[in-house]
């Protein structure tokens, strides 16, 4: 340790400003202050503060995401060898492995990408190293398919971070979750990469798949009125889909996790599911109407709750829609924030024959309009203490 | 009496260091000070010089644009010496106590017989009067303005704090006789805040509510917000329930006495309790052999959430009633963000201390982190248990708009109000600095 704090130590000098190496004042900052909790203390107000810091807190939802990450990499190398039929001949270590050599280059694409334009940023401004992007790195290559090429991810987490994110002013001013960016980016950018059914499995270097063997994820064949889809499947996460979206059972995890520490907002969580159960009611009460086409009433007559397992609606409840940020701030307003997620995302499912999933768009909408949603709460507010005058006087 | 006022939102901040209920004597302070600092927004012009001998209750200063309000000595002697910071700012008047300097005599009356003027008049001339503070802003009372009602908390519930039904018994009468005082001074009600749990008071001439729930429920801001909340164009007044009691022996004895109780609280403290002393008794005198000498220390004259640094050569604050002692903390730390932290105390629950909700902790004066954009949301709003939304009200101050401030709460609150803010944010925002900045400002547009 104090070896480690005397480099830090004795290099510091040479980043302070008018110094040789000043450029390198926002890195040797942000990995001084990674190993080291610093010795500042409180110079006014308040003589102490929590231990808890920004650090914590991006570091509490990484740990909620690793049961997604592991989970993804076995499922990208369970979906290769189930489609090239070797699945019964393989080993869960060789299966894992696969999946981890798959996954293990986005990520590093994703955080290189990522924490670079972050330093240059945080150097030009004069400002710390702010933490954001410690998750945004890991979320971008979760909802990804795992064809996309890495040049893809590193133009996507560009966008997202400059355009997404800095241009408003860094961490803590974007308007929209910066990993949803990048997806967008991505899907409007290159359509044809991130749809369809030869992105999701991964078989660029396979010579041969199983007959009758189909990439399409359960939501594309949902869309085509095609439901058929093993429910504990969906629900544990052996199905095609992106990198960390798959398994139910891995989200609820990382759920347990935010809520049990109080980092993301249940209320957002619980909502969300809300909207989305709401939604799968009504057209569940539809389903039987004349005038559907046959697709369309198949879509709206499978149970409301299939919705929660398939496509990323659970990851996007979890992880993307609770973004402080990006999401409501009121209190009240978030279970209008969430609720309308859900809404809007099963709508844009079954309704829009154009995208099959809908959870990043409601999201990426729900982030527009949550200013909007919060000035009505604070309207409220001033409006209860204005009558309070009237009462009283 | 009347029903509980239960507030939900809040925190225990569990320090270890809590004052136990026995008395220490301490040496007699050697000194004395008052120090124009600890009057928010105050300009001092002096009456006195260096060298001048003093008579206890005569005026050290007094306030540039309101100059009935006079500060006066608590003890007679003569005056050692004026410390100035910077800009030649007045920091300290030292006055080192003589016997036989004498003091100033005053009326000595019931004061329900007396008129509201020979009351304000009697507490203007005494220098008692600047314990008495107005809403909005916290500042010191002007005695040209009629408050709507005085609020007074009879319990403080901020981590370490003195227990006031400890510090107030065997003084009932006393605190009646002020009491008295000052419900002449409004035409409204003097209400006075309970903690539901402990207190059981009588007093006549005001009206009692009862608070169950964390900190900042012993807040004065807070009770006021639940009893009868201040609107704009309404001023009310507030001051310390033990403070009352110099005002109850002015009128009870026609002498000043500024005899308090100082509780000597925290970590780095070798035998916390409580200790008998004067206003403006210096805080070497208070600690002397109390302190543990192991490790840097941080004295705070007041609470750690309110409280001003101090050192061993300064002196005890105005309107505090304690010393807390914690470690100054100023050490590096390695990977403390990504600890365990069975030991490290958490309003978050993203530490292991939060399984044990009954332990004691040790807390210091670190940042635990560098100061960030805000992030978190939803992080205040646990701390302030008013119909108040912390952050969009801050949001307003940051852009200085006035009328946003006024429409979100700033008459409601002070800095005490939104302190556990402070203490719990993610992003170590300097919260209370804001809402004083926005204080100011409201000041300087409004008047």
């Amino acid at each position: 340790m104090k070896f480690i704090k005397n480099i830090f130590e004795k290099t510091e000098p040479h980043v302070q400003k008018g110094a040789k190496f000043h450029w390198l004042h926002s890195v040797h900052e942000g990995f001084f202050t990674l190993f080291f909790v610093q010795k500042t203390t409180s110079k006014s107000g308040a003589h102490i503060h929590d231990y808890i810091d920004l650090k914590r807190t991006m570091g509490i939802v990484v740990l909620a995401l690793v049961p997604t990450v592991l989970f993804g990499m076995y499922n990208i190398g369970f979906q290769h060898f189930k489609a090239i039929g070797e699945l019964a001949s393989t080993g869960f270590f060789a299966i894992f492995f696969y999946g981890l050599l798959k996954v293990f280059p986005v990520i590093v694409v994703s955080y290189v990408v990522g924490l670079g334009i972050e330093f240059v940023f945080a150097q030009i401004r004069g400002h710390d190293i702010q933490e954001g992007f410690l998750v945004s790195g890991i979320l971008i290559p979760l909802v990804m398919p795992i064809e996309t090429p890495l040049w893809m991810i590193a133009v996507a987490t560009a966008f997202a971070v400059i355009i997404g994110k800095e241009v408003f002013g860094g961490t803590g001013m974007n308007i929209w979750n910066p990993a949803l960016v990048a997806r967008a980016f991505l899907f409007f950018a290159y359509p044809a990469q991130m749809s369809g059914e030869s992105v999701w499995v991964s078989l660029k270097d396979a010579d041969k798949v199983i007959d009758g063997f189909s990439g399409a994820t359960p939501m594309a064949n949902a869309a085509a009125g095609n439901i058929d889809f093993n429910i504990s499947d969906a629900f544990f996460g052996f199905i095609p889909g992106s990198v960390g979206e798959t398994s139910t059972l891995a989200i609820l995890i990382g759920a347990v996790i935010l809520i049990i520490t109080g980092i993301a907002s249940w209320k957002i969580m619980v909502s969300t599911v809300a909207g989305g159960v709401t939604l799968g009611l009504i057209l569940n009460a539809f389903a039987g109407s004349t005038g559907l086409s046959p697709n369309v009433a198949e879509y709206f007559s499978m149970p409301f709750w299939h919705h929660l397992i398939i496509g990323g609606f659970a990851f996007g409840a979890v992880f993307m829609a609770t973004d402080p940020v990006s999401g409501a701030q009121t209190e009240k307003g978030k279970w209008i924030y969430g609720f309308l997620i859900g809404f809007i995302a099963i709508l844009i499912r079954v309704i829009n024959p154009a995208f099959p999933e809908g959870m990043m768009l409601a999201i990426l909408i729900m982030n527009t309009f949550a200013p909007l949603i919060d000035h009505y709460v604070v309207q409220a507010n001033i409006k209860r203490r204005l009558k309070r005058v009237k009462v009283s006087s | 009496m009347s029903e509980v006022i239960k507030l939900k939102k809040g925190l225990n901040i569990r320090l270890k260091g809590n004052a136990e209920k026995t008395w220490m004597s301490a040496p007699a302070s050697e000194t004395y000070a008052l120090k124009p600092t600890d009057f928010t927004g105050l300009t001092a012009k002096l009456s006195i010089k260096p060298g001048d001998s003093i008579k206890k209750g005569e005026p050290v200063f007094f306030d540039k644009y309101t100059p009935e309000v006079v500060f006066t000595a608590p003890v007679g002697g003569e005056i050692q010496s004026i410390n100035r910071g910077e800009r030649r700012k007045i920091l300290e008047i030292v006055i080192r106590p003589e016997g036989g300097a004498g003091e100033v005599e005053f009326k000595k009356a019931d004061p329900l017989v007396l008129s509201a003027e020979e009351i304000k008049e009697q507490l203007l001339k005494s220098g008692l009067w600047p314990f008495l503070k107005r809403r909005p802003y916290g500042i010191i009372a002007k005695p040209s303005e009629k408050p709507r009602d005085i609020f007074i908390s009879m319990f403080d519930s901020s981590p370490l704090a003195p227990d006031y039904d400890f510090i107030l018994k065997g003084q009932e009468s006393t605190f009646q006789t002020g009491i008295n005082a000052l419900s002449k001074l409004t035409e409204g009600k003097i209400h006075l805040g309970l903690d539901s749990t402990t207190s059981k008071v009588s007093v006549k001439n005001a009206e009692t509510h009862l608070f169950s729930g964390p900190h900042p429920a012993g807040n004065v801001g807070i009770q006021i917000h639940h009893i009868s909340p201040v609107n704009k164009g309404e001023i009310v007044w507030t001051i310390n329930a033990l403070d009352v009691l110099f005002i109850g022996r002015l009128f009870e004895t026609g002498k000043l006495d500024f005899s308090k109780v100082v509780a000597i609280a925290g970590s780095e403290v070798e035998k916390p309790q409580y200790i008998k002393t004067f206003l403006g008794a210096s805080v070497a005198s208070l600690t002397a052999g109390n302190l543990k000498n192991e490790k840097n220390q941080r004295i705070i004259s007041g609470n750690v959430l309110t409280g001003k640094k101090v050192s061993l050569d300064n002196y005890l604050g105005f309107y505090d009633s304690m010393i807390s002692v914690i470690p100054e903390g100023d050490e590096y730390e390695f990977m403390g963000w990504a600890a365990l932290g069975s030991g490290k105390f958490s309003a978050s629950k993203t530490y292991l201390s939060s399984l044990f909700p009954k332990k004691e902790y040790e807390l210091n004066a670190n940042m635990h982190g560098g100061e960030r954009a805000f992030v978190m949301s939803g992080q205040y709003e646990k701390f302030v248990p008013m119909d108040i939304l912390p952050v969009y009200l801050l949001k307003a101050i940051d852009v200085n708009d006035i009328d946003k401030m006024e429409r979100m709460g700033i008459y409601e609150i002070i800095e005490e109000d939104f302190a556990l803010c402070e203490y719990a944010c993610t992003s170590k925002i300097k919260v209370q600095d804001m809402v004083r900045n926005g204080i100011n400002s409201m000041i300087k547009e409004l008047g």
